[in-house]
């Protein structure tokens, strides 16, 4: 359970949409369901009152929006998790706004919650949840015993590999501040790399095979900022859209896997939006965990204007014979 | 009607695939479901409904419509068309089962999409009334009865039991082939189970979605609304509402050189996308607040106005529970209707 | 499957003559192999024309119907397909399908009526083959006035045919224009739009307007300040098309499809649709 009251950052967002001209909140608005968040602009208070949430379904990062929204009003206030505070400086190293537009507010965070995995548990036909402290209370249209839901059963499969629950960049913050966490998040990919080549592309064709070319995961990628992207330029040759044949959905994530390397922070976004449910965060994570390994640990978007390995020289930097033993093997 | 049990059902199945596909929706390890082709032990999921619609069936993701022979300035068209095979749609949700009627509108309507028709012709659907509908269902408010679906065949599931109501000359020869499998019986457990659905269906949150705001001639009231700006604020512009969308027809035809022939292919395409309409000399949806506010206008306004007032949504859902923002028709309807 | 007709299969054609009409515009002659028309059409209508590996784009007719040997497309080079058409010989195979869209009304709401053709630029494509049409079947119509303008003189598009047929018919009359002054030019220079409100026609005629959108824009407002109804001004539409037959969903202007319901569209009918072209 969130601990911070939905009331605070209303507050919050409320003076500050009355002291600052054209200004706006970016934050997250109820919907139909008690699970069912979208992230909103908002730009009046009454909406603020009316619509804003918080809660464990707050998982959308909504940092992206940073890039559009300044351009458009003079002042924004973004209210960031701490994976969120990752992508808003990683955007920032790469100049996507303008920091001075920007009023950031870092927010703890307890992980949120895959509501995959409470319909999994719960089952379909969800007419309310209760956010208690011992766990989601879940009421169904059937007439059966609610049920309650430890919050660690339904957490997002990133949340349980949470990496940070440390705010890098804010103007205020509420709350005590968390710190860095030691997490599992390369056990996966680990599992995988331990498979066959036969075995690992299996894995992978299952995986991408079930790809619909929607392109959910670039459209919310943090790192995806660029403002034509190859895939929509027909003259490319590898415009968007459906595959043509199986080999070219694989193109499209592992070239964009490659774009993005060094400069994913690893939010999770692209898995969590992904319609399909392919886990598209392993790939991001094995060049992760192959650039910790080879330069020395990084972390995205850790340090505002860092650079990042791959774009960086050092003495020490492997020699590419190192790499290609390692792929031997 | 007839009725036959669960086991008994796929032993009909086991000697039908020898001379039909059989697709059913089958769950994957985290309870998904999805249409597989079937084979001996695959099981008829209980997933209220399956992840992808059924268009893909008549309308796939990716078909190949012809290919070409070039040789220096001469040009080979090769028709790749072929007689496709006889196949079964089991246990199509009522809503997918609409959907199919929309679509059909538009690929069937002069001039016939022969490539549609081919395998529509071949096609039995049979379908199946929900149990246990979920909060994301609607498709009341479209007129579809999910307690009685239309299609070929309809069949209800009541515990270890299949019953099956025949509605088409189709449907009546598929009954035939499985005929040695199945007894006479009388609607009693059908009818107790419809009536079950349908309490449930009007306990339902978004049942009584109104939708008597839209529809045909309806353009100029929406269309320069200041709401489109609002609601597509946070739109991605990604493609998921249309790929996931049973009714969702747009398609691209593009082409792809091997190098010996070239193979020019449709495929889905999404009116979300920047590059929907660019030209070469310009774009009339230069923004995604245009093309956000053409797939609702399309699917509330323009197809009813084209096709009898008939909506091209069938509200089953998905895109409630599949797009990245959590923005979908729902919402578009409820803030255009003010019944926010 | 084999004798079934599908709209999204073509037929192989064959390019027969490449006329230059402008620096950035070349008139392709097109039959099929063995020396026919590929198919009817009336004026307005148009073709998907493809070369394998390139594209397909649609194009209008610019041929008359009443040309019972071959088809005729005007096309200003912008764009793949068209880049590749205008580096193409005579002899080049390449497909073709349709004919697509609602043509103008040249059998019933145009006859004998009094016409009023206007053209910008590439624009007089499509007006070419309703010219041509109605040049054939003088009778059924009334006085012809056309009036054409472009960036230059060398920018006019088949300038030889006006002034050697257009120009010399019984009761038509040309009226040329170019944006600014050239050299031997004896007719008028200046814009469209102005042109046509110091022409000054009267309203009893039916107009057709055809160009680059701000030219229509302005030239319907000119026609409109000389007591012109919308009624009685057509024009046709150009979006990004794929398949011809309002079923691949992109080219709608509100609930009308443009290769379907349009290319041509009366000023009041555009009106009812929502400001989406």
């Amino acid at each position: 359970m969130q601990q911070i009251t939905r009331d605070l950052l209303i507050e919050k967002a409320s003076a500050f949409l009355e002291k600052e001209n054209n200004s706006c909140v970016i934050g997250w608005r109820k919907g139909e369901f008690d699970y069912d968040i979208t992230p909103y602009v908002f730009d009046n208070k009454e909406d603020l009152e009316k619509y804003f949430v918080w809660n464990d379904f707050c998982g959308a990062n909504v940092s992206k929006y940073l890039i559009n929204k300044t351009q458009k009003y003079d002042k924004t206030l973004v209210f960031l998790k701490p994976c969120d505070t990752y992508s808003f400086n990683q955007l920032l190293t790469e100049h996507r706004f303008s920091r001075d537009k920007v009023y950031a507010i870092g927010i703890p965070c307890e992980g949120m919650a895959n509501v995959n995995k409470v319909k999994a548990i719960a089952g379909e036909g969800i007419e309310k949840i209760e956010f208690l402290p011992e766990g989601l209370k879940v009421t169904n249209l059937y007439g059966d015993e609610p049920a309650v839901i430890a919050y660690t059963d339904v957490l997002a499969e990133r949340c349980l590999n949470c990496k940070s629950k440390a705010h890098v960049a804010y103007d205020e913050l509420i709350g005590e501040d968390g710190s860095v966490i030691s997490s599992n998040r390369f056990d996966e990919v680990e599992r995988l790399e331990k498979m066959t080549p036969d075995e690992r592309f299996a894995f992978w064709q299952k995986e991408l095979s079930k790809c619909i070319r929607c392109n959910a995961c670039r459209d919310v990628c943090p790192a995806c900022s660029c403002e034509k992207c190859v895939f929509d330029n027909p003259a490319s040759g590898v415009e968007n859209k459906a595959p043509a044949s199986s080999m070219e959905e694989k193109m499209f994530h592992i070239i964009r896997a490659f774009h993005v390397a060094g400069r994913c922070t690893d939010c999770g976004e692209c898995s969590r939006v992904c319609p399909q449910g392919i886990p598209l965060h392993l790939l991001n994570r094995k060049f992760i965990k192959d650039i910790n390994e080879f330069y020395g640990e990084y972390q995205a978007g850790a340090v505002e204007g860092s650079r990042a390995p791959l774009v960086d020289y050092t003495e020490g930097d492997i020699e590419p014979y190192e790499i290609f033993d390692r792929g031997d093997k | 009607m007839r009725k036959c049990s669960i086991e008994k059902l796929y032993s009909a199945f086991s000697e039908l695939s020898s001379t039909m596909q059989i697709y059913l929706p089958v769950s994957n390890e985290e309870g998904k479901a999805n249409y597989e082709k079937w084979t001996e032990g695959k099981l008829w999921s209980e997933a209220l409904n399956t992840e992808r619609s059924a268009k893909d069936f008549f309308f796939p993701q990716t078909e190949d419509l012809m290919k070409f022979k070039t040789e220096g300035k001469n040009i080979e068209i090769i028709d790749i068309r072929s007689e496709k095979e006889d196949f079964v749609i089991f246990g199509a949700r009522a809503c997918d089962v609409r959907s199919f009627d929309i679509l059909d509108r538009v690929f069937l309507t002069d001039p016939v999409d022969s490539f549609y028709k081919a395998r529509r012709d071949k096609g039995v659907i049979v379908s199946t009334a929900c149990s246990r509908p979920a909060e994301t269902c609607f498709c009341k408010a479209f007129g579809i009865d999910a307690s009685e679906p239309c299609g070929d065949v309809t069949t209800w599931r009541v515990n270890d039991e299949v019953y099956f109501k025949s509605n088409t000359e189709k449907g009546d020869a598929f009954m035939k082939k499985i005929e040695k499998f199945t007894e006479e019986c009388d609607e009693e457990k059908v009818d107790e189970q419809k009536a079950k659905i349908k309490k449930i269906i009007d306990k339902l949150p978004l049942s009584d979605l109104d939708t008597s705001d839209f529809g045909g001639g309806k353009t100029a009231e929406f269309f320069n609304s200041p709401l489109w700006a609002e609601m597509s604020s946070t739109c991605l512009g990604c493609g998921t509402c249309t790929f996931v969308c049973p009714t969702c027809q747009c398609y691209d035809i593009k082409e792809f050189n091997t190098g010996k022939e070239v193979i020019r292919y449709r495929c889905w395409d999404s009116c979300m996308y920047s590059e929907f309409t660019r030209m070469a000399h310009g774009n009339n949806r230069l923004t995604q607040t245009e093309r956000f506010r053409q797939r609702f206008m399309h699917k509330l306004v323009y197809y009813p106005e084209n096709n009898d007032g008939i909506f091209g949504c069938v509200g089953c859902g998905r895109c409630l529970s599949k797009c990245p923002i959590s923005m979908n028709i729902v919402k578009v309807m409820k803030k255009l209707g003010g019944n926010e | 499957m084999h004798n079934i007709e599908d709209t999204l299969i073509p037929k192989v054609a064959v390019i027969t003559d490449v006329r230059i009409d402008t620096p950035d515009i070349k008139t392709f002659r097109v039959v099929t192999p063995d020396g026919k028309k590929a198919f009817d059409h009336m004026p307005g209508q148009c073709a998907m024309l493809s070369v394998p590996g390139v594209g397909e784009a649609m194009f209008s007719i610019t041929s008359s119907p009443t040309n019972t040997e071959y088809m005729e497309f005007s096309i200003k080079k912008c764009g793949c397909v068209t880049e590749w058409l205008h580096a193409a010989e005579v002899g080049q195979q390449i497909t073709v399908r349709g004919p697509y869209g609602k043509p103008f009304p040249v059998d019933d709401e145009f006859a004998g009526k009094n016409l009023l053709f206007i053209a910008g630029g590439v624009g007089l494509a499509p007006l070419r083959s309703v010219i041509n049409y109605c040049r054939h079947y003088r009778d059924r119509y009334g006085k012809i006035d056309i009036v054409y303008g472009s960036r230059s003189k060398e920018d006019l598009l088949d300038y030889n045919e006006i002034i050697e047929e257009w120009a010399k018919d019984a009761n038509v009359d040309v009226h040329l224009t170019i944006d600014t002054a050239q050299e031997g030019w004896t007719e008028n220079v200046g814009f469209i739009p102005q042109f046509v409100k110091g022409l000054k026609f009267d309203t009893d005629r039916t107009a057709v307007l055809c160009g680059p959108p701000i030219m229509i824009k302005l030239t319907l407002e000119a026609l409109t300040s000389l007591g012109f109804e919308k009624n009685q001004v057509y024009t046709t539409l150009e979006l990004r098309m794929k398949c011809g037959v309002g079923k691949c969903g992109r080219c709608n202007v509100g609930s009308k499809y443009v290769c379907k319901d349009g290319p041509v569209f009366r000023f009041d009918e555009l009106d009812e649709l929502p400001a989406e072209y």
